[in-house]
């Protein structure tokens, strides 16, 4: 098993979810987004690990996993409840935290 | 250059042991009078007239005893304690009682007790009496300590705490703007001359690494040519201040401001003669410096001559007295200035002149009191037969200020007079004259205030003093009387040892010619005075266009002099400096503020609150921070 594909797919989805991220209006599918370039790079420290051959890459992924399950409770609170008060859900509409 | 032979002190015995009670009493009184407060009014005063008589009773009794030492013992050191302890150096504070510092303590004490008397009854009606006691008292101890000092830190200690007294005294009736004022003045003309005692103490631990007096005269002849006289003239400088000397005399005329006992006590008969002491006490220095000592005379000359000339001109009864006060200071700055000939003569005329002049000075407040207040001499005359007491002792004064033979300051005046002549003639026949123009104004004095008919204002009733008023008077009247007689031949052998004075040979009555020549020269300035102010005297001060009278009522425009050179210049760099610190100092801290306001204020755009601008600025970042790594690894 070559791991060589395992980091270009680990990249393709990297590059995904950062173009998702930065293109797309929607709170939802930039938040998608994020979660696709945590398992981007959960997928990158998984097969490190497998050819380093020690558990160090494995355990750091299901930290990963853990903390981007709490985020995304917090996440969807977050953007639930901007939607009750604004009626939208495009990131473009909040705006008002500057300068 | 002759090297000066001064006693070491020897450890002290006896009564000399309890010397620093002389300091601890009147510093002791002060204090309960302050803390007390209200509670002490009735007794304050009476608590207050009793620490300078209980200073004196020591004072003499040390005396007693320091006249049975034989004279290479005179000298004595009083330990009092240890002030700080080093592997090096130990400073002690001990007390120096020789023939010279036993002389002040027991003219301070003395005519102090008497001045202390007065007092109860000139500031009977004065709702702080009690106060003015506790001032009082703080003089006396700091004065104490100024003459029984044994070292030049001590003396400092003693003579910032006479300035110290000086400046609350004058200005007790603090609730007059014209005493604020004098008050500050003379506190801040103390304080240059201050410096140059501080300068000269520096200078002389520098060089001799002690600053006692035995020390320094040890090793003074060690030192070079130039030293000394830079100290000599630090010293002189220090001097000048104290004593009202010119070019620092100007305070002295608004110290008059002060209660006419403090004006008897402390700027007539002891605190301002405090700079001679100082000058007869640093002899050793003085006798290395030529340059130094001429000039301490030539100070001592220009101020018998400043002094003289105010008292001339001024109608205020005491600042008549004021510049006589600093005439008579010239004639022993003089006298000091004379090196080994004249230092004896100084202390003499100092003694004396403490006598009379505190005498003239309580005259001058029993007659203003009797006045209600008034001390212009146009408002009085005739006093004479108003106040009879006041008038006999008042003129016992007068006869030895002027040098009436067989008066106290006959003798006096004439030995310094005698040994001008011996320094040079100039300074001889300056002194006689300087004798001639003491004789003219003090019966100027005498004729406005006593003679001639009566021009009191109206409503104005003479009233004599109560006893506890004149018995001072007479007691001092008496000393200008016999002070000269009883002083004359035993002063110089007295001080001779101490101060390494020379002793000459003095007479009851001298008959050389400088001696009769003085005698017609005084008999000139009274017959003088009396033919002009024999005439009618107006009520108020006519306008003269004479230089003379107008310089002499200006104070010799010290004053404008003083405002112009020092004051305005000062007052302009203190502008500048205002100036400078609002638009230099405050600009750039104001700019720097701006600049950072401006550059913070375009930063922060970059805050547009668009989080896909953020998320692209973040992976510009990861972008360059990941392509730094990688070719820095490659490279």
């Amino acid at each position: 098993m070559n791991p060589n594909a395992y980091i270009i797919l680990s990249a393709i989805l990297l590059c995904i979810g950062l173009f998702g991220f930065m293109v797309r209006r929607n709170a939802l599918i930039a938040f998608m987004s994020v979660e696709l370039m945590l398992n981007a790079a959960n997928l990158a420290m998984v097969t490190f690990s497998h050819v380093h051959g020690g558990l160090d890459g494995q355990i750091a992924a299901f930290f990963v996993m853990v903390v981007a399950a709490a985020e995304v409770v917090v996440g969807l609170a977050i953007i639930i409840t901007i939607f009750r008060t604004r009626q939208s859900a495009s990131v473009d509409d909040e705006n008002l935290l500057k300068h | 250059m002759t090297l000066l032979e001064t006693l070491t002190p020897v450890a002290a015995t006896g009564s000399l042991s309890i010397a620093w009670l002389l300091i601890a009493i009147p510093l002791a009184v002060a204090g309960i009078l302050l803390v007390v407060g209200r509670a002490g009014d009735a007794w304050g005063h009476l608590l207050g007239a009793a620490a300078p008589v209980a200073a004196f009773v020591i004072a003499l009794v040390e005396f007693v005893e320091l006249l049975g030492a034989p004279p290479a013992e005179r000298a004595v050191s009083v330990p009092v304690y240890t002030w700080a302890e080093t592997a090096d150096r130990t400073i002690e504070i001990s007390l120096l009682v020789d023939p010279l510092s036993i002389l002040f303590a027991l003219l301070v004490t003395g005519v102090g007790s008497l001045i202390f008397i007065y007092s109860i009854g000139y500031m009977v009606e004065d709702p702080k009496r009690r106060r003015f006691f506790a001032f009082l008292n703080i003089f006396l101890g700091a004065m104490l300590t100024l003459v029984l000092a044994d070292n030049y830190i001590m003396l400092f200690i003693g003579w910032e705490g006479v300035g110290l007294a000086s400046y609350l005294l004058i200005g007790f009736w603090q609730e007059r703007t014209s005493a604020a004022l004098a008050a500050k003045k003379a506190f801040l003309t103390n304080k240059v001359g201050d410096l140059g005692l501080l300068c000269a103490s520096f200078a002389m631990f520098a060089l001799f690494g002690s600053v006692s007096f035995a020390d320094v005269n040890a090793a003074a002849p060690d030192m070079s040519h130039g030293w000394a006289t830079a100290l000599g003239l630090l010293l002189l400088l220090a001097a000048c201040g104290k004593s009202a000397q010119v070019p620092l005399q100007v305070w002295l005329l608004d110290a008059m401001e002060g209660p006419t006992p403090v004006s008897a006590l402390i700027h007539a008969a002891t605190m301002v003669t405090a700079g001679v002491y100082l000058v007869v006490r640093s002899q050793a220095i003085f006798t290395l410096s030529d340059e130094a000592a001429l000039a301490v005379a030539v100070v001592g000359l220009c101020s018998i001559f400043a002094g003289a000339w105010i008292g001339c001109a001024k109608d205020d009864i005491k600042k008549v007295l004021a510049g006589s006060t600093m005439s008579q200071i010239g004639y022993m700055m003089l006298a000091a200035g004379l090196g080994p000939a004249g230092v004896a003569f100084a202390i003499f005329h100092l003694l004396t002149h403490g006598m009379f002049k505190a005498n003239m000075f309580l005259g001058a407040g029993a007659v203003m009191h009797g006045m209600g207040d008034d001390t212009d001499m146009r408002h009085f005359g005739a006093l004479a037969k108003g106040m009879p007491w006041v008038f006999g002792t008042f003129a016992m004064g007068y006869l030895a200020i002027i040098g009436c033979p067989f008066f106290a300051g006959y003798y006096s005046k004439d030995h310094i007079i005698n040994a001008a002549f011996g320094r040079g003639p100039v300074f001889g026949w300056l002194a006689i004259v300087g004798a001639a123009i003491t004789a003219f104004y003090m019966t100027r004095l005498m004729m406005m205030t006593f003679f001639g008919p009566s021009r009191h204002l109206p409503g104005v009733h003479p009233h004599r003093p109560g006893p506890v008023m004149v018995i001072p008077l007479v007691i001092l009247a008496i000393g200008s009387i016999i002070g000269g007689l009883v002083l004359n031949g035993w002063i110089q052998g007295w001080l001779s040892d101490a101060i390494g004075a020379e002793v000459e040979p003095v007479h009851i009555f001298e008959t050389s010619a400088i001696a009769w020549i003085t005698l017609l020269a005084v008999a000139c300035g009274i017959v003088l005075g009396v033919l002009i102010y024999r005439r009618p005297i107006a009520q108020e001060t006519p306008v003269s266009r004479n230089f003379f009278v107008n310089a002499g009522r200006n104070e010799l425009y010290a004053n404008a002099f003083n405002e112009a050179v020092f004051m305005r210049p000062g007052q302009r760099l203190c502008d500048g400096l205002e100036l400078t610190d609002r638009y230099v100092v405050d600009g750039a801290v104001n700019g720097g503020v701006t600049l950072a306001k401006g550059a913070s204020g375009l930063l922060r755009l970059l805050q547009n609150g668009y989080v896909r601008t953020y998320g692209a600025l973040m992976t510009c970042g990861a972008v360059i921070v990941g392509a730094v790594m990688i070719l820095g690894r490659l490279a």
